[in-house]
Formats: structure tokens, sequence, C-alpha cells
């Protein structure tokens, strides 16, 4: 396929972003010099050609700096032969001596479905353990367990289409505004061109609740107790539909564990929820979307069966503007599922403890051995991998060392693990640095295979980009594992489309015991039909093509019915305290995605926001004597962060919110799944990230520091967060240790032993500037005080290359105004040039925003923050 | 012959000295009022008032002799000053209000001492020898410009006006070494970090510098001197000797007319000497325990002295001065006291490349030293914000980058203070 690739340079192929779940198309156009021009695909139904902030960057994440381009045994680069016999001999000897459970695979919801099937098909049918899970676990599961235990089967009902159509959209544990921008932006163009309602179900105030009708912020984990209240109220109020009822089970019975649920602790005024009731109850057109406010809680699967309790019991499903949305965080997590990619699952919707299911799967496979229960999930896994059970692990296109809960504990498990295998495209991840044998794979633009969007739509994903050096696509390193671990034929795969036909195939044997994802209408494609594949959403069979489910009636248990659980509040695990007085909620920023492996190589993403960040209500700021950008020490039972405080009303009393992006690579101190506690929802395993206790107090740092440089600074203080800038890099750095010679620590930090220096020093005040020059050209400056350092950020971190100047000064020029933070990554714009420009030129809306400065005209992701700030500049003084 | 307000005859004054004190007083009062004295000006030096600070230009050939006297005699005949150059008085008879000279007494009715300093010789043995010379006047200037190329000239005194004598003589090729008692070059203005700079861009040169070190004796042949014995006994030959080791106030005919003389003559902030009628002007005089070197303060004092003796009120106010060293290519720039003391915090600013180093000295929130060395751009808006002794504490952080950046108001709220 590198051939295939290389041969098509030049040439604009339709291919996937391979960000979040929405799946958008894109059109990729290498530009013959390794890189890539990423537009929008207007025919893709996802996006119509419209791309988000992190998507229309991915020409800026394709470089080859970080690469690892040949195998490394013990961090010595290799041959594959060598590397992928050590896996193979490994793997078969840890089977032979320890049986097939001592083994175990971690894989992605980024493996295209093609790679997916591949590594299910090898440990499950081959290897016969079911111990394989995937990152998905830490997003879907809960939504998987919610699904099959009201559908019978995992299955998406609707379509991106009802958010077009629906008259009500209700947003539950969702961001969708930063998290999954291109839908948020249809919820939007609805709203405009028919008035469509939004409710946003949130303790925190996000970029998604700007133009929302209604934001209950309720209690964390409170979710299961409010969709009750809905429920009873749907059935006083008469919407709930009997005749649809007559397809479902257990109406009376979650109607009367809903009643007896108390509404009260979700913490919200009656007005605030008899409004919602009000309208979610006098809309018929209502999608109700969740994500992983939902999914991340060990009441999750339940939280999941409560919302759909209310659309089944209204009948609201499955018909055009009507239904559940569950929006997934991964690109091809859909794709995981479907392959059976989870310890639960076998293949194609079939499950493992079905044992018809199982030996159709086992004769399809022809495999000789096969588990008949399910497998360790992901908190498990590393549990069984830190005691030793398991000894051989394999993990593919993912950092559990930074993104497991009690990741601290992982990262030691792994450490500790006989033997661990990693695949990934570099080497510079937290978990890479701990493989046993890491393995180059072939990056997202140089590999070919398909993937599956949150509503079910398969498309292609192509590549353009020749692989570098020896990296390998991942169906192809696991399939020569395969063969070398003796079964050839079973593995004896020459590109992704046999690997997809084979797949189809078996979903046509899942249809035929009546399961739902059924593609088996793709099952003898040619290879230049599967070249060309359209978006298609699944499932693709002879008797049906696409569309929703359920508006017929027709569901997956034996029965054909549709279950309606009973559920109960149950509060979060982890109990606020005098120790740990506040409850700590995770989350995305707009431009980073997932441990930023990928976005952090964008200048453009990295500019939004630079640093690891906590946000906390002014009122317990001020309480905990904070004072604007102190860094706060963040401590749970688990761990302890070091992050950059900010006092917002975003948050409510008592609780603080971080994002969970930062890792080892970019601020160490800042790793916040290390505070989040390993504990799982009883029915999905699936973790709970959203609501950890922790303590917060200022960190007491002697010194603060501003480094900009060309070259990637080593910092080695207690507290630093790294950033990419156009011009290099920027960095945040803070201690307790008194620095005697700031020049000798400057030349470490940034490599500089010899460069020329230009020094300001004012030491009663505890203040060292230094920058370092060739000929006169700024090689890296760094701004040390004993408070924050008060520098004008954005454009010093634009300064290297430059002349120095007066580049200690930390200003710009009088005459030179600062641009201040980017906040339209698409096109770069500073939020105080907009500010500037909102002043001086009377702007008075978005639009009119982005006519003056082009800012919002591209991917739009900022245009919620366009407009809070046009409120702020608005606002009366006095409200100031 | 008592009077109120204008006089019906012009009173006579008489001024001894021609120097830059004495030529701006003139300039003062001739402009002021031409008719309100007769005046008769009486000096040693056979010409009228020069720009004295100008001499090292005009060593190191920038400038001509031409170029720097600022009244010749035209000048004062054009205002009707009678003068008597060349001539140096002997006595003050205040009884009898007469100035003695040679070529004649003179009765005043105000007299004003303008005498300036004398260069200080150190009393070494062979001080005496002929080329044992001071730098002091157009004399001392057209013997160092007689020097031959190649010739050795050893320069006693690292102050201001030993290093521009030995920049100067460097420039007309002389091998000059520059002998210095303390530590570092010019330590009354420099801190020792920028007066190494200094040596080290006066080594560039070809000047040799020796610190630390002590003179013992001159030594000479057939009456001229040959070189310069150390106290450690190292010999420096030379053909000539130039000491600028300081000045001393001349101030003897002063003392021998009882006037109250201190280190130099003392006088009142209208500078009016013990005897009313006497006033004083430029480096002889004694104002509030100070003594004056610098022409800054000179010229305040002419013009105060100019009022005074119009009977307008006017008094002279000491203010901090500032020092630059006259040497091509060696910008430095002194102001105020930057020794160390208790409450006391230094800014430094150093780019070695480019030579340049600054040093701020606060005294809680007030600047009451700078030394810079290599770009001294702002040494006179440290220079006011040292005299104005106004708090800078609002502009610590960006002071030393100069008033660009003070003057710019609200800058610090447009910085961000974490990413």
């Amino acid at each position: 396929m590198d051939g295939s690739a290389s041969g098509s340079v030049q040439q604009t192929r339709r291919s996937t972003c391979p960000y979040c779940g929405v799946g958008c198309g894109v059109l990729l156009t290498p530009d013959g010099v390794g890189g890539v021009m990423v537009k929008g695909d207007p025919d893709h139904p996802a996006n119509f050609g419209k791309l988000c902030s992190k998507g229309s960057a991915l020409g800026e994440t394709v470089g080859l700096g970080h690469r690892i381009t040949a195998p490394r045994i013990g961090g010595v680069e290799t041959s594959w032969d060598e590397a992928l016999q050590l896996v193979a001999d490994r793997f078969s000897q840890t089977v032979a001596e320890h049986g097939p459970d001592a083994a175990a695979f971690y894989v992605s919801g980024q493996l295209l479905t093609e790679d997916y099937y591949v590594a299910n098909k090898l440990i499950k049918g081959f290897i016969g353990t079911a111990n394989i899970d995937t990152n998905s676990r830490l997003c879907m599961a809960s939504t998987v367990a919610g699904h099959k235990r009201a559908f019978g089967t995992d299955t998406v009902p609707g379509t991106y289409e009802d958010l077009d159509e629906a008259d009500l959209v209700v947003l539950v544990g969702s961001n969708l505004a930063w998290c999954h921008p291109i839908l948020h932006q249809r919820v939007l163009k609805a709203k405009e061109s028919r008035g469509t309602k939004l409710v946003v179900i949130d303790p925190r105030r996000t970029a998604s609740c700007d133009a929302a009708d209604l934001h209950l912020a309720l209690a964390p984990g409170s979710d299961v107790a409010l969709f009750n209240h809905l429920l009873t109220e749907a059935a006083v109020r008469g919407v709930v539909d009997p005749a649809y009822l007559q397809n479902t089970n257990g109406f009376e019975a979650a109607l009367q564990a809903a009643q007896a649920d108390d509404v009260s602790v979700t913490g919200l005024t009656p007005g605030d929820l008899d409004a919602f009731v009000e309208l979610w109850c006098g809309t018929k057109k209502v999608v109700t979307v969740f994500s992983q406010g939902v999914n991340q809680s060990t009441s999750g699967a339940d939280k999941v069966n409560a919302i759909l309790n209310c659309h089944l019991a209204t009948g609201r499903i499955g018909t055009p503007g009507c239904g559940p949305l569950s929006v997934t965080g991964q690109p091809n997590a859909m794709g995981g599922r479907e392959v059976g990619g989870l310890a639960n699952m076998l293949a194609c919707h079939m499950d493992l403890e079905n044992a018809a299911h199982r030996n159709a799967v086992r004769d399809f496979w022809q495999a000789p051995q096969m588990p008949d229960a399910a497998g360790l999930k992901a908190v498990d896994m590393f549990r069984a991998v830190g005691d030793g059970r398991i000894k051989a692990l394999w993990i593919i296109h993912t950092n559990p060392a930074v993104s497991m809960p009690d990741a601290d504990a992982v990262r030691d498990a792994i450490e500790g693990c006989d033997f661990v295998v990693v695949s990934d495209v570099t080497g510079a991840t937290d978990t890479a640095r701990l493989a046993d044998v890491l393995l180059p794979a072939a990056a997202w633009a140089e590999k070919d295979g398909s993937v599956t969007n949150t509503d079910r739509t398969i498309s292609r994903q192509r590549a353009v980009l020749p692989a570098p050096g020896h990296a390998r696509p991942d169906w192809d390193i696991l399939a020569e594992v395969g063969r070398r671990m003796g079964w050839h034929d079973a593995f004896n795969y020459a590109n992704p489309s046999e690997i997809f036909r084979e797949h189809a195939a078996l979903s046509g044997i899942a249809g035929g015991f009546g399961r739902d994802f059924d593609i088996s209408g793709l099952s003898d494609l040619s290879e230049s039909e599967y070249e060309a594949m359209e978006p298609m959403r699944w499932p693709v069979s002879g008797h049906r093509k696409g569309g929703r489910f359920f508006a017929d009636g027709k569901f997956y248990h034996k029965d054909g019915k549709a279950r309606l659980l009973p559920v109960a509040y149950k509060p979060p695990a982890a109990k606020q305290s005098r120790r740990y007085p506040f409850v700590l909620n995770t989350g995305r920023v707009r431009d980073q995605w997932h441990t930023m492996t990928r976005t952090a190589l964008s200048p453009k993403l990295s500019s939004h926001l630079a640093e690891p960040y906590l946000d906390i209500h002014p009122a317990d700021a001020e309480a905990l004597g904070l004072k604007p950008a102190d860094l706060v020490e963040v401590k749970s039972p688990e761990g302890t962060a070091i992050l950059r405080a900010r006092a917002t009303k975003d948050v409510p009393q008592g609780q603080v919110f971080a994002p969970m992006h930062w890792t080892g690579e970019t601020a160490p101190s800042a790793r916040i799944d290390a505070l989040v506690a390993a504990q799982t929802d009883p029915v999905s395993g699936q973790p709970e990230s959203k609501a950890a206790v922790v303590s917060v107090k200022k960190y007491a740092a002697t010194w603060y520091g501003f480094a900009v440089s060309a070259e990637m600074p080593t910092p080695e203080s207690s507290y630093w967060a790294r950033m990419r800038t156009v011009a290099g890099w920027r960095t945040e750095l803070a201690g307790k240790t008194a620095v005697a010679d700031w020049e000798t620590a400057a030349r470490d930090l940034f490599g500089l032993p010899r460069a020329d220096v230009i020094a300001f020093s004012d030491l009663g005040r505890g203040t060292a500037r230094l920058a370092f020059h060739y000929g006169g050209q700024l090689l890296a400056a760094l701004f040390v005080a004993s408070e924050p350092v008060a520098v004008m950020r954005d454009y010093l971190a634009s300064r290297p290359g430059q002349p120095t100047d007066a580049i200690l000064v930390g200003r710009t020029p009088a005459d030179v105004p600062d641009p201040g933070p980017v906040l339209c990554s698409c096109f770069g714009v500073g939020v105080n040039t907009i500010a500037r420009a909102i002043e001086d030129r009377g702007l008075a809306s978005v639009d009119q925003i982005g006519t003056a400065l082009r800012a919002g005209t591209n991917c739009g992701s900022c245009r919620p923050e366009l407009a809070d700030l046009l409120a702020t500049l608005r606002a009366p003084k006095a409200a100031e | 012959m008592p009077h109120t307000g204008r006089p019906l005859m012009p009173e006579r004054l008489v001024v001894i000295g021609a120097g830059m004190a004495s030529g701006r007083m003139l300039e003062h009062l001739t402009e002021a009022d031409p008719d309100a004295y007769d005046i008769t000006l009486l000096n040693a030096e056979p010409r009228g008032a020069y720009n004295r600070i100008l001499l090292s230009p005009v060593l190191a050939g920038e400038k001509t002799f031409g170029d720097i006297v600022n009244h010749d005699a035209d000048w004062y005949a054009a205002r009707g000053i009678i003068t008597r150059f060349g001539e140096r008085a002997t006595a003050i008879d205040r009884a009898a209000k007469v100035v003695r000279a040679p070529g004649g007494d003179l009765a005043y009715d105000k007299l004003v001492l303008a005498t300036g300093s004398d260069p200080f010789m150190l009393p070494l043995p062979g001080a005496d020898l002929d080329g044992v010379i001071s730098y002091r006047d157009i004399e001392d200037t057209t013997r160092m410009m007689a020097i031959e190329p190649g010739q050795s000239v050893v320069v006693i005194g690292g102050g201001l006006l030993g290093l521009e004598a030995a920049a100067g003589l460097a420039v007309r090729g002389a091998d000059v070494t520059v002998v210095h008692l303390m530590g570092h070059l010019m330590e009354r203005q420099l801190d020792a970090e920028a007066g190494g700079m200094l040596r080290a861009s006066l080594e560039a040169r070809g000047i040799t510098v020796l610190c630390d070190a002590a003179s013992d004796r001159i030594i000479g042949e057939g009456g001229r001197v040959t070189g310069l014995v150390l106290k450690e006994g190292q010999v420096l030959d030379c053909a000539l000797l130039v000491m600028a080791v300081g000045i001393r106030p001349a101030v003897a005919l002063a003392q021998d007319a009882g006037l109250s003389v201190g280190r130099a003559v003392i006088v009142d902030d209208q500078l009016r000497a013990s005897d009313p009628d006497i006033l004083a002007i430029g480096e002889c005089v004694e104002h509030r325990g100070t003594l004056f070197g610098l022409v800054a303060p000179l010229y305040e004092q002419a013009k105060v002295a100019a009022d005074t003796l119009l009977g307008r009120a006017a008094a002279y106010v000491q203010k901090s001065l500032s020092t630059k060293l006259k040497v091509t290519g060696c910008d430095l720039f002194s102001a105020g006291d930057f020794s160390d003391a208790p409450g006391r915090e230094s800014l430094f600013y150093r780019d070695p490349r480019h030579g340049s180093y600054k040093r701020l000295v606060l005294d809680g929130d007030r600047l009451v030293g700078a030394v810079m060395y290599g770009d001294t751009t702002d040494g006179n808006w440290f220079f006011d914000l040292i005299a104005s002794r106004a708090s800078v504490a609002p502009m610590r952080e960006t002071l030393i980058f100069g008033p660009a950046y003070a003057s710019e108001a609200g800058a610090l709220s447009r910085c961000s203070i974490a990413a």
C-alpha cells in the first residue's frame, strides 16, 4: 500500500478524519514534499465539507520528526524479522507455560476496522483468550452495556439527520461545542433554521451552554435521578405511548423505580426541573445526545438506560428527529464494537457467552480454541498485569500509562510486566517508553482501511503518503505475528480489502442469527469497488440498507422486545470529606485530542490553551487564598498534580475541573488520571473519570518561569508544561528550590552551553531574564520572577529566530500591538485583536467579527467563545 | 556711595579669572544689563575663556584650539569689558576695595573670584623635572601634542582627565601607560565591572593600564624626565609624564584677603563670600561643604552670581551630577551614588557581545545611582530620575530598558501571567 500511496502523490483522495467519533470526511492532497493539504469533503454525510479546528490542522501533524521508522528491542533498532519472531515466540511461550489468559491485547478505537478485526481474531480465535480490551472501554463501554440491556444489541438507533430535524436537542454530559464541533454546528444550524431548542445537562458551564436555552448544572453523577424524574413526569403528563410500549418489557418496574427516586439529589431548582420536563414532554421531536459525562461513571450503564427508558416509554425513537444519540470519542470506537474488539464481545455483535454464536464464529475462522467467557476489561486487565497474572501484553495505538485511571499504578504495572509490545507511530509516549518491543506502525495518512462513526456510517480511510522507513500497517504486523505463531492460512492476508470482505461475510452469519450488524452486502466487493467505496450507513444486507432502527418496534432480545430497566440513583463512588473537599471533574479542551500525541504536534492547536489548568469557583479560590494564575497542588487518595488555577464561575462551588490531555511528554505534573480512582461501573467496567475527590492548596513555588525557544527545552523543575509554537516551543515553569545561578540553569534548560547571552537581573525582586542568541538572532529566552511571570507570552513565543531586539523587556514595543492568546486557531486570530476590533469598530455579532477578521469563519469551533467575548465586552462596565 | 535700586553711575566690577564660569557669568550679566557695571577682567592665562573640557578632543585631534574658544578678545571688547590677560592678581585689599596687580591696582565695588583650581602635583622626588606636566590648560595640551609617535608616555591617574589624556596620546601614536593607585579605573564614577570593561577597551587601543600601582619617584637625565619608578620597583620609561591626580581650588588670594576659606572659598546660596561685595564661582568655591569640578554646576553658579550682581533674588541649589568620559568609542555614563549600603538594591543588564553594561542602584523606591557602559543612550533620563527623587517602583520591572517602556500606560495589564 506504500506503493499505492506514493503512486498517488499530488492527487487528491477522499479519507476520514482520525480524531473524534463524528467521522468527518476529508480531502487529502499530498504537497509532494511529505506534507498534506487537508480540506473538508463536501460530499461526506457527516460534515458536508466542514471541519473543526483539529481536523483543519491535520496537515500540521503528518510531519515525521516524532516517528519511529524501525522496530526496536529494548530501545535498540532491529529488523522486522527479529522483532516479530520475538513477539511470536514470547506469546506462544507464555500461552504454553501459563495458558492463554496470561496473554492480553490492549488496543484502541484509533485502529481501522480491518486492523481491529485481525487483532480480535488473533487473540480470541487463536491465542485463545478474551483478554482484549480497548480504550473504548474508557469512552463507550457504558453505552454498549446500556444499549445491549435495552435493545438486546449495541445499536445506535438514530442518525445525524435527526439533529437537523429535531425540535429539541438535549446534551447530557457532552460538551458538544468543543468535543464534537461539527455536530454542534448542525444543532446551531437547526436552531437558526427551525428554532430547535437546546438544553445542556452538565455540572459545569461549558462552551456548549453559550447557545443553550436551558442549562441544568446538576450535581455530579445525579443524571439517573433526573431522567427518572422525567420518566415519572412523562407518565403523569400522559406522553407515554401505550401502543409503542407493546414492543417493550419492564415499563411498570422502571416507572416504579423512577417514582421511588428522589430528584432533589440533582440540586436543581423546581423551576429549572419544570422547564426541562415541560420542554421534553412538550416536544415530540427530541434527540438526547449523551457522551462521556454519562459513560465515565460508576453508574454509567444505568444513566444510559435511564435515558433510553424515557425514549422507549414515549416511543420517541427511530423516527426522524427522535431518539437517543450516543456520541463517541474515537474515530473507530464503533468499528471496534462491530468486530468485537472488547473483552465481553465476540464479533459482529455476536455474544461470547452464546454457544451458537461461538460455534459459528469458530467454524468460520477455523479457530483452534476459543474462550467461552468474557475476558478482563481494561481496569481489571491492568490489575492483572500488575499482579503478574498477565505476562505478555501488546498495546496498540493508545497511551494507558496516561489515560487509565490510577495512571501511576498502571504505568508501574506495565513497567513490571514480563513482556510488553507497543505498536505506535511514535516512541515519545509515556507508554511507548515502557515497551520491550516497540513496533513502528504506519500512521493515519499512510493507511488504507475503513472506520465507522457515531451514526453507523462506514467510511474509507485512504493512504496518501508513503509510510516512513520500515513502518507497516497494523493489520499487516498482526497478521504476520499470527503466521509466525503457526496459523498461516488464517492470517494470510494480502491487503485490507480481503480482511474487509471476510469481516462482511462473518457479519452475514451474525445477520443469520438476526443480529443488527449485517454488512454481508459488501462481502464480495471487488478490489476496485472497495477502493471506491462511498460512505454508507450499516446495515448493508440483502434485505436492509442503512436507515434508522426500532421505529418498527423490533428489538434483539430473544422475545424481540425492548427492555425498560428499573434504575435508581447511586452517588459517585468517591465521597467528599474534610480531607478531600472538592469533586474533580475532568474533560477536554477545544483544540487537543486525547493525550495530545498528535494534536500537540500542531502549533496552531497548541496555542488555544497552552497549559494544563484547574478551573475553580472564585469563592473557593478566595477561601484558599489563591491569586490569579497561582499554581495549585491537587491531591487525591491516588495521586497528586500541579496545575494553573483559573477562577471561574463555570464550575460550581465545591467542584473543580481539569483537562485530561497533558502527559509526561507535555506536563508531567498534570497527569490528571493519576488522581482518578480505578472505580468502575459494575455492568460496563467503565471507570469513573469525572467524580474523583481531591484537596486543593496553593503550590508554594519560590520562583516562576516562562521560556520560549527554537528547540525543544528539557525542563527538570517540579512544575513545567511544554507546548509547540510556530517558532518552536513555549514552556511554563515553576519550582520550590531556589536557583543560585540562572544563567547556568537556563543553558541546561535550552541545551545552549556556549550561545551568547543577554541578561537582566533584579535579585532584590527575584527577577532574572536571559536571552540566548547567535549573531543577534534569538535562540531562546527565559523569564523568571518570584510571582507568576507577567510578560506578553504570545508575542514572545513568536520571537525565536528573530532579532533579539529588546526581548528581555518581555513586551511588544509600544507601537506593536500584542495579539494575545489565539482564539481562532484556523486563522490564528488573538483574543486582544478581536477585543480591540469589537471596541474600536463596534462589532456587534459573531458574523461581523468574521467579516472583519475572518475569525470563526472556517471551522466555527471558536464561535461560542467569540459570542462569549462579545457578551463580556458589551456588558455594562458596572457588571465587571 | 550708598544707593538704592539702579545706581546713577555704573559700579565697578572686577573679575579675577577668565575660565568657563567667568565667561558664562559675563554673558548673563552683559546680556541682562550691559550698563550695570564697568567691568575689568584679569586672567593669569594669556587668553580669554575657552571650553576647557574640550581640550581632550583637541588632544585627540578631533578639534582645534580655535574650535573651543568661547570668548576671544573681540567678544570682551564688544561688551566694553577691559581685559588684562596674562596678568595674575597679587592681593586683595578689602578695606580699600582694591585688587592689586602687576599692571596696576584696580578699585572695585564688586569683586568676583573665578580663580578656578590648580592641578594637584604629587610631591614625588623628581616632580620638578622637565617633561613632568599636568593636564589643565592649552599649554599642557600643546606639550602633549608635540609627542612623537612611538615615544613613551606615563599618565599617573586613572580618573576622567588622566584617561582622556591617555586616549588622546594613544591616538597620536604614543606608547602610553596609565598608572592608577586604586583597584579599578574611575573608581569614583564606575563600579568594578564597568571599570573592567573600560580598561579592556583602553587596552584594546594599545594603552597599558596598571591598577593598584603606587608611584615612588620620578627619574631623569639632564633635568629631563626619563621614567617613573613604582613602589614595587618597576621602572616605566617615558619621555613625558602627565599627572592627572586631581585638582586643588586656587584660594591663596582669598585666604590672604582673610575671606573665610574651608577646602575652598566658602559662599552662600547667592555665591557671596564672607565679604558681601565679593562673590566667588566655579572650582574655587565651597558651597555647603561641596567642591565643584564639573561644568554643569559652574554654569548654574554663573547664572546665580550674575543675578546677585544685578540685585535680583536668586539662589544656587546643588543638583546631583553625571559624568561622561570624552573618549571616542568608550561610551560610559555615571550618575549619583552606587556605593553599597543597607536598603540598596541593584538592577543589572549585561550584553557582553555588544559590550554593554548597565547598573541601576535603588534606595527603597528611589533611583540613586546609574552606571552605564557601552550604550549610554538613556543616561540623561536616568539622571533626571535620580535628580527628581521620584519613586520608580511602578516601573521597576522595565526601568533599565529606558523611557520607551516606562511611559507605556497599562502595558502590564496587556501581559498575561499564565498561558
